[in-house]
């Protein structure tokens, strides 16, 4: 049975707890991605994140994202997570795990994941900016 | 003009559901909304006559019930309609 696992928090991530459950003796490889709050976009100080998210959906979206990972790449197996809420500096927004017989499918799986995860899953980003502004930005307007 | 037709034309009811950008444009996060609209596209040019939504159709996904679908899916009474302007996930 592969693990696939997609989740929304709105409490922190544990980055130990998360890639616990992808433990799996067949596994060769294990490779993560932690997408962590910046405090600069586009020139701006930013001070803290926003995410909003359209729970239903983004659920169902985020475990056919994981799967087509899994099928795509023949990943022993693979999991995600992404907070939504109030975010401070270095946090970590997003959690990306997947896992393979060899690197090479873990590497492609893991980036598979979380770049599909940016254009599809439907949840949005405000940025608060050291001067008291703050904006919707969304994936075509910022450098990945 | 047809059953069908004419049934097409009465306004039926269905349920916005509004995220991010297009929620604080029309200041509420839902809403319960009879109209006349045949499709979600025409759903939403009514609705960006009333709440001034400044993207175009084009930038936008739709969901119905909870599943994405194209803009020209015919509205059912009954449905929960989101649209989704440009996502920002990671």
């Amino acid at each position: 049975m592969k693990i696939c696992q997609f989740s929304l928090s709105a409490e922190p991530l544990s980055p130990v707890l998360l890639s616990r459950a992808l433990s799996d003796t067949a596994a060769g490889a294990f490779v993560s991605f932690e997408g962590w709050v910046r405090n600069h976009n586009r020139g701006k100080t930013v001070v803290a994140l926003e995410y909003e998210v359209y729970q239903a959906l983004a659920l169902k979206e985020g475990e056919r994202i994981v799967a087509e990972a899994i099928a795509k790449f023949g990943l022993i197996g693979a999991g995600a997570c992404h907070r939504y809420g109030l975010l401070g500096l270095g946090e970590i927004a997003v959690w990306v795990g997947a896992t393979a017989p060899h690197r090479c499918q873990a590497f492609a799986g893991a980036a598979y994941i979380i770049d599909e995860i940016k254009h599809r899953l439907p949840i949005w980003k405000k940025e608060y900016y050291a001067t008291g502004s703050t904006a919707w930005v969304h994936c075509s307007e910022h450098s990945h | 003009m047809s059953v069908a037709n004419v049934s097409d034309c009465r306004p039926k009811t269905v349920r916005l559901r509004y995220f991010a950008l297009l929620r604080e444009q029309a200041k509420r996060d839902n809403e319960v909304r009879a109209t006349t609209a045949r499709t979600c596209a025409e759903l939403y040019f009514e609705l960006q006559k009333e709440y001034s939504f400044p993207l175009p159709l084009s930038q936008m996904k739709v969901a119905v019930n909870e599943e994405f679908v194209g803009p020209e899916r015919p509205l059912q009474a009954g449905d929960e309609v989101v649209f989704i302007p440009p996502v920002a996930g990671g």
